[in-house]
């Protein structure tokens, strides 16, 4: 758990963060999200003490941050930044056992952490373990620089837009994967980025703030739902807030009995997605499969429509 | 097929057309302060052989002047420059009458031509190969090998060179030994004390532009003045910091030529050192910082090796740079190969002259090719240009 108390940072005059309390909690997603010059990286920053905070404490599972000397605190948390930073003058596998060697671990035992990371993120150890940054795409380095944050098996992640230099493909791709590890690994993320869409699609809560303010701190349904002023409800963004809204519930809790004409979809797949595919085939109804293809019974398009209403 | 020319093998063809043709081959003195009188390529050699160099010589030309394949322009360049680097030898024992230990027999400005303008047709043709860093050094070593294997032989024994060399063998390698003393101990002076107040000028931003300006400044300073300027504080802390004479520091001397070398060493790099580090990727710093390198961990292990390439050409042009300006330290008795540079200007013998300048540049010469090899090898594997 991360207790964050009253945090202000000041430059000279300007409180880049202003007062900024909340409490995230162990093993979740937490997106802060928020245009440039918000304070959200600042923010982030102050968790693994990259920036000293003006006043305030921050206390990760009861131990205030400062008690701990800063590069030892910053070797116990993940850090992911954009851009990746990786090392140039390291190989792949150098660059992932950088925190494991700052801890002193024996080689045996980074050598099979490497090749376990490697593994997880789709890049076979024996191929690309001893390439350098510069010969890999900027997908394949952007896992790099994850699994080089993750490699000390720490429990919080920090990540300052990591997906900000990809394309919208492989971004979607990279945010599955995240998501993925999230759930194995069971790490504690906190996330910062400037897209809502990210922060709704990611976050198991949202952090909306603005000019070192933080304005709204809820689950996404509520964001989208209930935006606490003006300048939330417009980084939502108004004309596709119900397909957001639907984007964030599974198919499967949108069954309804009876049957369909036609493809059918998975269960697993967002409900955003089906009403997609219905509005796209021109149907009113679908039928909904698990993933043993076993038919459940039917999403309709009146059903969906329903749900993507402002919820009372 | 239509014939077509070399672009670069034109300008050769033209120099060594008039190097062979126009001017001396070598030159002839009765003793070595008299004017001399110029012996063309026919005069110099005997018999046969002058008639063979032409022949060579024509033939290379053609080579270079032709669009011809690389390995016949290699051997063209190499036949010739080892022919005239024998033929030269020759000439000296030809024009020297028997038994006259006066006469001095020196090459030309007709040799020289020619020796440039096939060096370029070598280096033209080597630049093509693009040899890899040890493949460079290596030919730099097969080059280093021949010539010593030449002066080893004793084939320029009766050159004006050699003969001036004979007479001060002892002082030579002394003054050798001198110069590269006082050229790598300021080097490593002014890295020693650089790279750490580069790495501060770094950190410290208010130091910066103080400390550039200020070396900036030392190094317009010319020679001589700074020399001059040396004097009084040198000669005051030899006279009254104990010890300090016994040592050897005094007001002219070795003393005042290695604080002015390394003082103009301190700039190059101070300044490399500075681009280095600026050069070093803002996100693999800041990456370096957030997975909790301390800043000692951090120099060492990020800013350091890929700044490192940089600093190195800073190194590389202190080191060529201090090979030259070295020879200056003779002026205030610091010794080193200005010693006989200087004692010729004064007796008007050039031969002397060139028994300074000629090693002078060889070292300069070697220096910059093997510190050029060594940047390659340490910027290997890493994507410099993307830096930036």
């Amino acid at each position: 758990m991360i207790e964050i108390e009253h945090v202000t940072k000041r430059y000279g005059d300007v409180a880049v963060v202003d007062d900024v309390s909340m409490v995230i909690e162990p093993r979740t997603v937490t997106v802060i999200v928020g245009t440039s010059g918000s304070g959200k990286t600042t923010l982030l920053r102050m968790i693994n003490r990259l920036v000293e905070p003006t006043s305030g404490t921050i206390r990760l599972d009861g131990v205030d941050n400062r008690t701990v000397p800063g590069p030892q605190l910053r070797r116990s948390i993940g850090y992911a930044i954009q851009g990746h930073g990786l090392f140039p003058h390291r190989t792949v596998a150098q660059n992932i056992a950088t925190v494991p060697s700052l801890l002193g671990w024996d080689a045996g035992r980074i050598r099979a952490r490497v090749d376990e990371l490697l593994s997880l993120f789709q890049l076979d150890p024996a191929a690309f373990g001893a390439r350098y940054p510069h010969e890999l795409s900027g997908g394949q380095q952007q896992r790099v620089g994850v699994a080089r944050a993750l490699a000390a098996e720490p429990n919080v992640l920090l990540m300052d837009e990591p997906f900000g230099a990809l394309d919208p493909i492989i971004r979607t791709k990279a945010q599955e994967d995240l998501l993925a590890i999230q759930r194995r690994f069971g790490t504690t993320i906190i996330l910062v980025t400037h897209d809502m869409e990210e922060a709704v699609h990611l976050g198991d809560r949202i952090a909306v703030m603005d000019a070192g303010r933080l304005i709204q701190y809820a689950i996404p349904a509520e964001i989208l739902a209930r935006p606490a002023n003006d300048f939330v409800e417009t980084l939502v963004g108004a004309s596709d807030r119900p397909f957001k809204l639907l984007s964030l519930g599974a198919v499967r809790d949108a069954v309804e009995p009876g049957e369909a004409e036609g493809a059918a979809i998975g269960d697993e797949a967002t409900q955003r997605d089906a009403l997609a595919e219905l509005l796209w085939s021109g149907r009113a109804a679908m039928p909904v499969t698990d993933d043993e293809g076993r038919a459940l019974g039917r999403v309709t398009v009146n059903g969906l429509v329903k749900r993507a209403a402002r919820p009372a | 097929m239509a014939i077509r020319f070399d672009k670069l093998g034109v300008v050769i063809a033209a120099i060594a057309a008039y190097g062979a043709v126009v001017a001396p081959f070598a030159t002839f003195r009765a003793n070595r302060i008299v004017a001399g009188e110029p012996r063309s390529i026919l005069e110099a050699l005997p018999q046969w052989s002058g008639a063979a160099l032409l022949a060579i010589l024509g033939a290379a030309a053609l080579v270079a002047l032709l669009k011809t394949p690389l390995a016949l322009r290699l051997a063209a360049s190499v036949v010739v420059l080892t022919s005239l680097a024998l033929l030269i030898g020759v000439a000296g024992a030809h024009l020297t009458p028997e038994g006259n230990s006066f006469a001095r027999v020196s090459a030309a400005s007709g040799f020289w031509l020619l020796i440039f303008a096939f060096t370029l047709l070598l280096a033209d043709g080597l630049t093509r190969l693009q040899l890899s860093p040890v493949g460079r050094v290596a030919v730099l070593a097969v080059a280093a090998a021949a010539v010593w294997l030449l002066l080893a032989s004793g084939a320029w024994n009766d050159l004006s060179l050699l003969k001036e060399y004979t007479n001060r063998a002892d002082s030579f390698w002394n003054e050798a030994s001198r110069h590269v003393t006082l050229a790598l101990g300021s080097l490593v002076g002014a890295v020693a004390v650089g790279l750490p107040l580069g790495i501060l000028c770094h950190r410290v931003d208010w130091l910066r532009d103080g400390v550039l300006n200020v070396l900036n400044i030392v190094q317009t300073i010319p020679s001589i003045a700074l020399f001059g300027i040396l004097i009084a504080p040198l000669g005051w802390v030899a006279a009254n910091v104990p010890g300090a004479a016994a040592i050897g520091i005094r007001g002219i001397g070795v003393a005042p030529a290695f604080v002015a070398l390394f003082l103009y060493s301190l700039l190059p790099v101070v300044a490399n050192t500075v681009v280095g580090l600026a050069g070093v990727p803002r996100a693999a710093n800041e990456a370096a910082r957030g997975m909790g390198m301390t800043d000692w961990q951090r120099l060492r292990g990020v800013e350091f090796p890929l700044a490192f390439p940089v600093i190195l050409t800073g190194i590389r042009i202190v080191l060529v740079q201090n090979i030259g300006l070295a020879t200056i330290a003779a002026l205030i008795g610091g010794g080193g190969f200005g010693v006989f540079v200087f004692q010729g200007v004064g007796q008007t013998a050039m031969d002397l002259v060139l028994l300074g300048a000629v090693p002078t540049v060889a070292l300069a010469f070697a220096a910059a090719i093997i510190l050029d090899a060594v940047i390659e090898m340490a910027a290997k594997g890493r994507p410099v240009a993307e830096a930036a």
